[in-house]
């Protein structure tokens, strides 16, 4: 692949202890031939990601693996912007640490960037060759539920706009999380409306997303609440 | 233009036809009178079938679960002798 190109691949992590360790060995099992760095963003995880993240540092090489720690849980929303500031890429990758992403995918993201030139390429579920594993009846209808209203309402362009796995021009990604204020499960939303109206070329490439196999979801009646506001929030401001 | 304002221009042409043909009496004002409530109606419906086809259409991946605990086994297999800790088993 180009060899100019390199591609920071921002994890925020939270009690990822394990999945960490997954997630690394399967990011460099699958990207041979690519110049990358993986930036961990801990909010001080009381499991000791940290300490695996350092045992990970001494196998692949502390300038291969970055880890950029906060000291308390901060929240995802600002983990990016943290990730992103000692990017030294000139992509940005982001993705979950709890292998509902599949490092896999990596391959076809950039692939999809190199031929389109896309400044975002963005994994979708709701496609040919996409799908989710491990999630049941009521997950399913409030997820198709939640994709309908916001088809409908706000125009976006693209398929799956919950999806955080996402490859950034690091230029692109650092004017929308300037621009964008949500937190939480809402900033993947703004981000990505914000982008398709400031008119960023936006692909997608097929992903398949396996739920995490620790712990439930934690898509309640809150966070439906939040999503509504967010989707209102959006149409008034975007 | 803000989405919600492109959407209101939506809504309010769309009223306006349906003043004109209030107007113009083409249909019997009675059915015309009734026409907004068809399209909320048609709203809701083309909502509700797109939630139902999604749903039935919702691709699943159970051979992704598979492959992922293969991967998981095979990372373990590497990075437990190079002294991260991966837990037992
Ligand atoms: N740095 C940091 N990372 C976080 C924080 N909250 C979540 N994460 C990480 O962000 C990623 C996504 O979080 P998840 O908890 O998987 O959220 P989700 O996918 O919406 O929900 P699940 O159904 O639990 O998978 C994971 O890698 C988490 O470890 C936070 O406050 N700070
Ligand atoms: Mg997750």
């Amino acid at each position: 692949m180009e060899d100019k190109n390199k591609y920071s691949i921002i994890i925020p992590t939270y009690n990822e202890r394990l999945n960490i360790a997954l997630i690394v060995y399967l990011v460099f099992k699958h990207l041979r031939d690519v110049d990358f760095e993986i930036i961990v963003v801990d909010d001080g995880s009381p499991d000791g990601t940290q300490e695996i993240v350092k045992q990970l540092q001494q196998v692949y090489g502390e300038d291969r693996i970055l880890l950029r720690a906060r000291p308390k849980k901060l929240g995802l929303g600002t983990a990016y912007s943290h990730g992103v500031k000692h990017a030294s890429g000139n992509f940005v990758v982001i993705m979950d640490a709890d292998l509902s992403h599949h490092p896999k995918y990596l391959p076809s993201f950039i692939k999809k960037q190199l031929e389109t030139g896309a400044s975002i390429v963005t994994g979708t579920r709701y496609v040919k060759d996409g799908g989710v594993h491990g999630w049941n009846l009521m997950r399913k209808l409030t997820s198709r539920g939640a994709n309908v209203l916001a088809q409908t309402l706000l125009w976006p362009g693209v398929s799956d706009l919950t999806g955080s796995f996402r490859l950034y021009r690091k230029s692109v990604l650092e004017d929308l999380i300037s621009s964008c204020v949500s937190k939480g499960y809402v900033f993947q939303m703004e981000m990505i409306v914000r982008a398709s109206r400031k008119g960023y070329h936006i692909e997608e490439v097929p992903i398949t997303f396996v739920d995490r196999v620790y712990g439930s979801s934690k898509l309640g009646g809150s966070e439906i609440v939040e999503y509504l506001k967010g989707l209102v929030y959006l149409l008034v401001t975007t | 233009m803000k989405h919600i304002v492109k959407i209101m221009t939506l809504l309010v042409a769309i009223s306006a036809l349906w003043g004109g043909l209030l107007q113009i009496s083409m249909v019997p004002r009675s059915h015309a009178l009734l026409l907004p409530i068809y399209f909320v109606v048609c709203l809701g419906c083309y909502g509700l079938l797109m939630v139902g086809v999604g749903l039935m259409q919702f691709p699943t991946c159970p051979q992704e679960a598979v492959l992922l605990q293969q991967d998981i086994i095979e990372a373990k297999k590497y990075l437990k002798p190079r002294g991260v800790d991966v837990g037992s088993d």
